[in-house]
């Protein structure tokens, strides 16, 4: 038996996570299938049979599935289950919206944000926003799991180009009609699989000098851009940007936190990153605990004297 | 219009929990215990479409201990009209909550049920989505904006890299993001006037629902601690050990 993965796409390469989620199927299942549902999306297909660690690429084309929506994904990933014991999302926005979907359908119960697989039944899965780390299991035929991208290194290594067969692609659920969409562009690596990550919190006290401070800094860097949620909810910087408990969960190799305080929801999200720099002029902030670099220093004029050095 | 809004009593927010020395889970004795904030959230929502006269009736709905009996009251304050409590003992997981829940909505036939997305304890984020697939209703989860127009709601999504419009067929299954809506603070007053609101008490088996968890938990361990690092003295020291001792840059 072997695992499927469920691939985030955009109808011609294969999302970063999905490259995770396929590491993290591969501590599960000697076999590895991906599945590419969508519309028109051949050549991601293509993409994901040449990705190391894959022996089967599937593909499921309808307009039913052109935009990832729940119900139909969730349906096509039913009709194909039965042949898994694993079925792997990554725990992305749409990992997370369509995963519970599909374990509830197969009337088992899901993991999620899986940090480390310890067999093929047993996973560890952090709690209280990583205050605590459980290790679970269950007996369940079917283990469907998110997993956390930051948590499993993608596969490298030389793969030969995997078969991909055609599955049919199901017909529309007709519950939920897709409107539209609002996805900004950016230069920028995304947030998520960045390799440098700066940060930006309330001290930045306005959107102009959110961006005025800090977007210099992540050019510098070739860096994505975060924020804490207070930073995010003062409308400093965009909703995607969260980095936290609740938003992104990133472990990149340099993590700049600039003018954050380190609520610990905060440090959920961002504790596992290889390098933490903090700048605060508050001695006691909590970021400092963190940190492995701590500069007490105001970050309107640290943050430009670093981009000048730099 | 009805609006079914589960809620759940967790440990709050502002507290660090420690794990138990013998590993079978985390200490919650005498810790403070609130209701969820994303379930926050979501009670204010069903209160704003009902100030708005969208809504009509707000059924809150707790399932768990004896105690969840304050986090209905909370929602009574805020201006829940009526509040359901399934009181058991048993651990419950997501798919089992979603299970009660939709033997719930069987009697109560709610046009909407709104949830947070994921409980800050377990932070599973499943039992909308679950919910939705038992019931066969359309989702619209990590909602931002809510409004309902001719027996639809059109949601806009939080999602990877920006945001996206969904026009789900009623009833649908909507679950809350942290930027849909500001939670109003409770005033004594309504906090009073909760106390004399109805609330039901049943237990699980009245519902047919069998919620035996499936997952088991073999142990609750610290994650592994990382240590404070080094203070430097200004942005020249900070760049000399970005570039040569930590060799990030």
């Amino acid at each position: 038996m072997s695992a499927l993965v469920v691939a985030e796409h955009d109808g011609v390469s294969i999302k970063s996570g999905t490259l995770n989620a396929i590491a993290a199927a591969a501590k599960c299942s000697s076999e590895v299938h991906v599945l590419v549902a969508g519309m028109n999306c051949q050549e991601a297909a293509n993409a994901a049979s040449n990705l190391t660690g894959v022996s089967k690429v599937l593909v499921a084309q309808s307009a039913a599935l052109e935009h990832g929506l729940a119900e139909n994904l969730a349906l096509q990933v039913l009709e194909l289950a039965a042949s898994y014991t694993h079925v792997i999302f990554a725990a992305t926005a749409q990992g997370k919206n369509v995963a519970p979907r599909v374990a509830a359908l197969l009337d088992v119960a899901q993991f999620s944000d899986v940090t480390h697989v310890v067999d093929a039944s047993t996973f560890e899965r952090p709690i209280y926003a990583g205050n605590a780390i459980a290790t679970v299991t269950s007996e369940d035929a079917t283990k469907v799991l998110t997993i956390r991208t930051s948590s499993f290194e993608a596969l490298t290594g030389t793969t030969t180009t995997a078969p991909i067969e055609e599955v049919a692609g199901v017909s529309d659920a007709g519950l939920v009609r897709f409107m539209g969409q609002e996805i900004a562009k950016s230069e920028r690596p995304e947030l998520a699989g960045a390799k440098i990550i700066v940060s930006g919190g309330r001290a930045l006290s306005s959107k102009e000098q959110f961006m005025e401070t800090m977007t210099p800094l992540a050019d510098k860097l070739g860096a994505a851009l975060g924020a804490s949620r207070a930073a995010v909810d003062a409308g400093y910087a965009p909703n995607d940007w969260q980095v936290g408990q609740t938003g992104k969960i990133v472990a990149p190799d340099l993590y700049v936190a600039c003018g954050i305080s380190g609520a610990i929801q905060h440090l959920a999200g961002m504790k596992d990153s290889k390098v933490i720099v903090a700048i605060n002029k508050d001695p006691e902030a909590p970021i400092f605990s963190v940190a492995d670099f701590g500069l007490e220093a105001d970050l309107f004029a640290a943050v430009p004297e670093l981009v000048s050095k730099l | 219009m009805k609006v079914l809004v589960p809620v759940k009593r967790v440990v709050d927010y502002n507290v660090k929990v420690r794990v138990k020395s013998d590993q079978s889970g985390v200490d919650i004795a005498n810790v403070k215990m609130s209701m969820n904030p994303f379930d926050e959230i979501a009670v204010e929502e069903a209160v704003r479409l009902k100030e708005s006269g969208v809504a009509t009736e707000i059924i809150a709905i707790s399932c768990g201990v004896t105690q969840c009996t304050e986090t209905l009251r909370t929602a009574l304050a805020i201006g829940a009209d009526r509040a359901i409590l399934v009181e058991t003992n048993e651990e419950l997981q997501p798919l089992a909550v979603a299970k009660l829940l939709k033997a719930v909505m069987a009697k109560e036939s709610p046009d909407l049920v709104i949830l947070g997305k994921q409980a800050i304890d377990d932070d599973c984020n499943q039992t909308g989505q679950m919910l939705a697939a038992l019931t066969g209703l359309g989702q619209a989860t990590f909602a931002s904006k809510l409004e309902l127009v001719e027996q639809r709601a059109q949601v806009t999504r939080e999602v990877d890299g920006g945001l996206e419009v969904l026009s789900v067929a009623l009833p649908a299954i909507v679950t809350t993001d942290l930027r849909l809506n500001e939670p109003r603070f409770i005033t004594l007053p309504n906090i009073v006037k909760a106390k004399k609101k109805p609330l039901e008490v049943i237990k699980p088996e009245d519902l047919g629902v069998d919620v035996s968890p499936r997952l088991k938990t073999l142990k609750v361990s610290e994650p592994s601690q990382r240590g404070a690092g080094i203070k430097v003295a200004d942005v020249d020291a900070l760049v000399h050990q970005l570039k040569d001792v930590a060799k990030v840059i």
